[in-house]
């Protein structure tokens, strides 16, 4: 049954206002309502459609009103920040997180509308560290519980959301663990960080990547929000890439840095709001992560179009190489034509100074 | 008169001339280098979830490793028969040398001498990809953490899986235990065979122990820098760097029948005496091989 009037928190997002554009495109659908603290951009605006946009904090309990009031009965909760910068430091980042999820959640559980709940979440929630398995099944546990940032943020947020399961059995309740976001309009992590003409990566590590992108992220939050699933399922792009390979292959300049120094490189960045590290995305850019992503192949019944290698080069088109593998192309295949010209002078003077023995001919000798 | 008996100069069914095949020129060598480099700087290569990167280890790691398994231990491999050519299969080891040698000659032997050139999947310490560096090249060559998950998961994808029971245990025992094994961890490379019904291969590896004869440990040091053990041999640290350098002994690395677990089931994973005594049994067949091997090798260096 397809859901009547949904709810979309952050909508002001790329990522939240793409899904409410294509929920608004769907006929079977009553009403959409956006809801989001900032107003979308003017572009946004034009592209949601007939969705009604209310700017309300979820952190308030006028949220609440707003679903009883629309009889909401499908709420797609995406308002989680993962950097500090995109909502005005840790603290209001914390809140936002946490109390805005425990408000929307009591909302939620007061109305007897809602049908459906949909938390997109995060991979971050398996932290990263060196004594992790390499692959995360959706039954496995982070092996070093992250103790702070957005992946805390995320634990504590899917411990609420089961919570609200458990007192609420009549709501289906999917929680999306998403891998990196790429592509060329998201706004994301790695975007930012591999967007900087020269990469700082910590000296000694090589994570692994594993990247979906947008248009597959949108195409599960579509499918999840209409669909039947029940459950959690990870949701990353087939295959893995290692973090000097997608650096290298988006002709970036990998600059490793000790551990130590990257702390202070990390503080810079944030100061002139190029990328965000924190200690958990360092975490992350050491030893990366990885999901297996079976259940949602199987029981949620979607296979992401691209696999991490072309979500990146479609990423790819929108950032133009610093070093062009036309130039090291070009470079090497004249190192090559020198080197054949090399080789055949060698050959040359070669067999004059050594003549090739004569191949030996005893079979024509007996013949005779 | 007596004839002349006729000598043929070569016999009748001899095969026709093959001129052996010359080894790659240099320029060759130094094409591939550049068409190496050039895959290097743009990426352009692949590398699994666990984070293996074939081209790296085929063109960096294996031929700096070559020489030390050809020339330096010439080491010969033994029954490479009894590992399959495809599938999975767990290869179980005794470890020791003080520092992870042995594991890497096998890596080679498996690559080079095998006729599939199978590659091996090691499963090391914690340790190893908690330090830098180490860490992240010991994926890119192919290992990944010793867990039940890992191993299991490669064992279903049909890799050759290695393991090193005995651990740190082993590894870093002194010169007197040598060739004699420790005991064999918990059994979580029983377990992991039996649930994906691969078969376990025994394999003993003679010489390792003498690589860096540990006469002592200098615990209190290896406490400080946060290690398991910090050997003390005849030449380290006595010479410096220098006593860096593995001493040339003669290598064996013989690999033994291999032990069925599919005909248990999965469930038998679940059953600590079946895993005790597979587990006994893997353990009795390496020492056994290990007394062996050493019958037949004459003397330690040559």
């Amino acid at each position: 049954m397809p859901p009547a009037v949904v709810l979309v928190t952050g909508v002001s997002r790329w990522l939240g206002g793409a899904l409410a554009a294509e929920l608004a495109a769907d006929p079977a659908i009553d009403r959409v309502i956006g809801v989001d603290t900032v107003p979308p951009s003017p572009d946004m605006l034009r592209r949601l459609g007939r969705t009604e946009f209310v700017r309300a904090d979820i952190r308030n309990p006028l949220i609440g009103k707003v679903i009883a009031a629309a009889s909401v009965d499908t709420v797609v909760h995406m308002n989680i920040s993962s950097t500090p910068a995109g909502s005005g430091g840790r603290v209001p980042m914390k809140e936002l997180n946490v109390i805005g999820t425990m408000q929307l959640l009591a909302a939620c559980q007061r109305s007897p509308s809602v049908r459906r709940f949909v938390l997109k979440s995060t991979s971050a929630v398996y932290g990263a560290s060196s004594r992790d398995p390499a692959v995360f099944t959706e039954a496995m546990q982070a092996r070093r519980v992250p103790s702070g940032g957005f992946a805390k943020d995320s634990l504590d947020i899917e411990g609420y959301v089961r919570a609200f399961a458990r007192r609420r059995p009549d709501v289906e309740v999917a929680a999306l663990r998403f891998t990196n976001f790429i592509g060329p309009r998201i706004d994301s992590l790695l975007t930012g960080f591999f967007r900087m003409p020269v990469v700082p990566t910590a000296l000694g590590y090589d994570a692994r990547v594993q990247l979906l992108h947008e248009d597959d992220a949108l195409a599960v939050l579509t499918r999840a929000t209409t669909g039947p699933f029940v459950g959690t399922v990870n949701v990353g792009g087939q295959g893995t890439l290692l973090l000097s390979q997608a650096i290298r292959r988006l002709g970036r300049v990998e600059i490793p840095i000790p551990t130590p120094a990257l702390g202070s490189v990390g503080r810079l960045s944030r100061r002139f709001g190029f990328v965000d590290y924190s200690p958990e995305q360092m975490r992350f850019l050491n030893f990366g992560r990885v999901v297996d992503t079976t259940v949602l192949r199987t029981e949620f019944g979607y296979t992401p179009r691209y696999t991490t290698e072309t979500a990146l080069n479609d990423y790819a088109r929108t950032v133009p190489p610093v070093i062009s593998p036309r130039i090291v192309e070009a470079t090497t295949s004249r190192v090559r034509s020198v080197l054949e010209q090399v080789a055949v002078a060698a050959t040359a003077v070669g067999d004059r100074l050594h003549p090739a023995p004569p191949a030996p001919g005893l079979r024509a000798v007996r013949d005779a | 008169m007596p004839e002349a008996r006729v000598i043929p100069l070569r016999p009748d069914d001899d095969e026709a001339f093959i001129p052996t095949p010359s080894p790659p020129g240099w320029e060759e060598q130094l094409a591939d280098a550049v068409e190496f480099l050039r895959r290097r700087t743009t990426g352009d290569y692949e590398t699994d979830e666990f984070g293996f990167d074939p081209d790296l280890t085929d063109h960096a790691f294996l031929p700096i490793l070559r020489p030390l398994f050809q020339r330096w231990f010439r080491v010969e491999s033994q029954g490479l028969k009894n590992v399959p050519d495809v599938g999975g299969a767990l290869v179980v080891a005794n470890h020791s040398g003080a520092i992870p040698i042995d594991a890497l000659m096998t890596t080679v032997a498996l690559h080079d001498d095998h006729p599939a050139q199978r590659r091996f999947r090691l499963l090391g310490a914690d340790l190893v990809f908690d330090m830098p560096v180490i860490g992240a090249m010991a994926r890119k060559f192919g290992s990944t953490l010793a867990c039940n998950e890992d191993a299991e998961r490669l064992l279903t994808q049909g890799e050759l899986v290695g393991v090193f029971p005995e651990g740190f245990k082993g590894i870093g025992k002194p010169f007197r235990e040598r060739y004699t094994l420790q005991r064999f961890g918990r059994g979580g490379f029983v377990t992991a065979a039996l649930r994906t019904g691969k078969p376990i291969i025994p394999c003993a590896i003679v010489g390792a122990e003498e690589i860096y004869p540990m006469i002592g440990n200098a615990k209190t040091v290896a406490r400080l820098l946060g290690l398991p053990y910090l050997p003390i041999t005849p030449t380290f640290p006595l010479l410096g760097p220098l006593g860096l350098l593995p001493l040339p002994s003669k290598w064996l690395i013989a690999f033994g029948e291999p032990i069925e677990t599919a005909s248990y089931g999965p469930a038998a994973a679940e059953d600590p005496m079946l895993v005790f005594n597979l587990t006994d049994q893997v353990r009795e067949t390496i020492q056994h091989s290990l007394y062996q091997l050493l019958l037949q090798r004459t003397s330690v260096f040559s």
